[in-house]
């Protein structure tokens, strides 16, 4: 009795009413210019080893220039913050 | 080492962070077994932790250390060599793999620890259209005439996290209400997900596919549907900025009489 990843589940949509929307008020997401582009954005980032999520988040942070940025989920990292890491080196 | 599937909101965008904290998880693991097991065994070990489980959070974690339950959708495509195995695995939002595969391991009586891990997914986010960091320093290394198209390529609108959210489609005219803090009432409703419930969290979304805020359904989709008032969903976060559309409602002080005396 297992349960299906959300992903593999289909969502329906249902209409409750017929209403159209004013093309003059705001923007489709993909037609938005860069700076709204970048400020409504998101980076799906391949997390490399070594690094904590946060400490990625700074570098996009400082690399973009960016006020703000934030990540979904902390991949953590295998020798946690405080915890010695072995090296080749310590045992020789 | 753990690597993989890491979304990076940017700017306005990190409003909805919380959103996608929630969604489900996909990782390929390396577990290293402590003693020798037979293969079948572990296969069938593998199985039983398909479904619901009972997890407390490692010592050093994000969260309060308190037994949880969470849904393990699939574990597939096992690969084994001696006392390596590998293993794809789907599972709820806020799962812990290091943990389970310490209790794989005390199943199985030898023992088993986490090798290295791998996120395949968070969402509707996958390894397909992953970008790397190096990515992001060409961007910034490039000429501001370049620049355009390379962000065209590795940023992706926000919109693109909710693919598996449930949502409600809002009329023009409710969008500023919302976008000031108010919650959604029935009359604002134009499109929703099925299987909607009292306290899902839900994305609302103007017409043109724009997120307008995160919520907190109040009804089942059913009533939604069925009811021509009431308070559908309360407003948790908004990200749309409030000049986007225009105000629609009436001020407080033309409202009535009545409320000046209040």
């Amino acid at each position: 009795m297992s349960q299906q990843a959300p992903w593999n589940k289909s969502q329906k949509l249902l209409i409750k009413l017929d209403e159209e929307t004013d093309p003059a008020l705001g923007c489709p997401p993909e037609k938005r210019t860069i700076d709204q582009h970048v400020r409504f954005g998101l980076i799906n980032l391949d997390k490399p080893s070594g690094p904590s999520s946060h400490e990625v988040v700074a570098w996009v942070k400082r690399l973009m220039r960016l006020h703000h940025a934030g990540h979904g989920g902390t991949l953590e990292v295998l020798f946690g913050a405080g915890v010695i890491q072995w090296s080749p080196a310590f045992f020789r | 080492m753990v690597t993989g599937v890491l979304p990076l909101a940017l700017e306005d965008a990190t409003k909805t962070i919380q959103a996608f904290l929630l969604t489900g998880k996909e990782y390929v693991c390396l577990m290293t077994m402590h003693g020798v097991v037979d293969e079948t065994r572990l296969r069938s070990v593998l199985e039983e932790f398909v479904g619901d489980i009972f997890q407390k959070p490692p010592v050093r974690a994000a969260v309060k250390r308190e037994v949880r339950k969470r849904t393990i959708y699939s574990i597939d495509d096992v690969e084994i060599d001696g006392r390596q195995v590998l293993f794809r695995v789907a599972c709820q939002a806020g799962t812990y793999i290091r943990k389970l595969v310490y209790d794989v391991g005390e199943v199985l009586e030898v023992g088993a620890h986490m090798r290295e891990l791998r996120r395949t997914r968070s969402g509707s986010f996958t390894e397909k259209d992953i970008h790397s960091l190096y990515d992001v320093l060409k961007l910034s290394q490039a000429s501001p005439d370049e620049r355009e198209e390379m962000v065209r390529q590795i940023v992706r609108p926000m919109e693109a996290a909710f693919d598996y959210v449930p949502r409600i489609y809002i009329r023009d005219s409710a969008v500023s209400s919302i976008c000031h803090g108010a919650d959604l009432a029935v009359p604002g409703i134009v499109k929703l997900t099925e299987g909607i419930r009292p306290k899902t969290a839900i994305a609302l979304f103007t017409l043109k596919g724009e997120l307008v805020a995160l919520s907190r359904a109040l009804m089942g989709t059913e009533q939604m549907m069925r009811d021509e008032r009431g308070l559908a969903a309360k407003t948790v976060r908004v990200i749309m900025p409030t000049d986007t559309y225009p105000k629609l409602w009436k001020p407080r002080h033309n409202r009535s009489v009545v409320s000046q005396f209040n």
